[in-house]
């Protein structure tokens, strides 16, 4: 998991960062922050990998801040101005330069870019276990006092309903009081991702893909228009 | 005729959570207000550089809104202030208009 921050003196442009990023299975959202003097604090204190750094910013622009990091973690800036692209060249840790308002499409290239650096440069992915093995592994889920022991292998998809969700396997449904943000947290990103807010499936179980659906087993699934992107993204991984 | 704002890159963003539209469009209905003023004051004080600042904020939100050639006006129009040149400002202000008239009528 890639944890990152999210610098932007406007409101709107940190909300519309963090709502993309919510798209990704991969990276965890830690703080925003409306300018870069409280960013620095939290830095001093916790592990960031990834910064969202916009640039115009009144007190401390995106590129003073930049000066000020002893051993910066990866960075994307965001701006709506194009005239700093040539500058960010000059940082080999910065990971791409998003254009404000940032459309979905082009996000979807950013999340490339981010796994591409990581992959090839230092944490996280390098000692993820191999996906054949997660497929092996158990979860336990309870259903009356009962700990039901599944594969998550046999897990096609996970279904939220009211306070509860239902969880089909290959060859039954288990209906557990939980959310899918707690199950979510369980499961290995490799193998699962949430393509709906009602639906995380198991995305090595896919059949087919249609343009606002994947196809399971027997069920069709919608696919929300935010997450498309990051699916067909991973999808390109196999 | 003249470019309407529209929610379609919000709703895009929202990608069907109602929540996060519902949330952004409140942040969209406080901060654009406060900017709008921001600018007149500085652009009334004579503040040209300082004004520009506040288009560069404004342009975000036109591009939000769907103005494409709002946005571009912006773009032109926050260099032209940096130099001092004000005179795409009554265009600027029709588009401060509408957007405001499109807000209003959400809230």
């Amino acid at each position: 998991m890639v944890k990152c921050i999210i610098i932007d003196d406007e409101l709107s442009a940190r909300e519309i960062v963090a709502q993309l990023c919510r798209s990704a299975d991969d990276l965890q959202v830690l703080e925003l922050f409306p300018n870069a003097i409280e960013a620095l604090k939290f830095l001093n204190q916790n592990e960031v990998d990834l910064i969202f750094l916009d640039i115009h910013m009144p007190m401390l622009t995106g590129f003073d801040f930049i000066e000020t990091l002893k051993n910066p973690p990866k960075i994307v800036l965001t701006s709506s101005d194009k005239n700093f692209a040539i500058d960010a060249y000059e940082y080999d840790f910065i990971v791409d330069y998003l254009m404000k308002p940032i459309n979905c499409d082009r996000f979807s290239k950013t999340l490339s870019k981010i796994r591409k650096a990581f992959e090839q440069g230092h944490q996280d992915f390098k000692g993820a276990p191999k996906r054949t093995d997660l497929q092996n592994e158990d979860l336990f889920i309870n259903i009356d006092r009962r700990l039901i022991k599944l594969k998550l292998g046999d897990i096609l998809m996970i279904e939220a309903k009211g306070d509860y969700i239902v969880i089909k396997t290959t060859d039954t449904s288990y209906k557990v009081h939980s959310t899918l943000k707690k199950i979510k947290e369980k499961l290995p990103d490799s193998l699962f991702m949430q393509i709906h807010r009602s639906f995380i499936i198991n995305y090595t179980k896919i059949i087919d893909i249609q343009d606002n659906s994947v196809l399971i087993d027997r069920s069709v699934i919608p696919i929300s228009r935010s997450n498309r992107p990051n699916l067909i993204q991973r999808l390109n991984l196999l | 005729m003249a470019e309407v704002p529209n929610l379609n890159y919000i709703k895009e963003i929202a990608g069907g959570n109602e929540e996060f539209e519902k949330k952004f469009l409140s942040i969209i209905q406080t901060e654009f207000p406060k900017e709008k003023e921001d600018y007149l004051s500085l652009l009334e004080n004579n503040e040209l550089e300082e004004s520009a600042k506040v288009v560069h904020k404004i342009k975000h939100k036109l591009g939000i809104l769907g103005l494409t050639n709002g946005y571009k006006l912006a773009i032109r129009y926050e260099e032209d202030l940096k130099y001092g040149d004000t005179k795409l400002k009554d265009d600027f202000m029709g588009v401060l208009n509408s957007v405001e008239e499109f807000i209003l009528k959400l809230a």
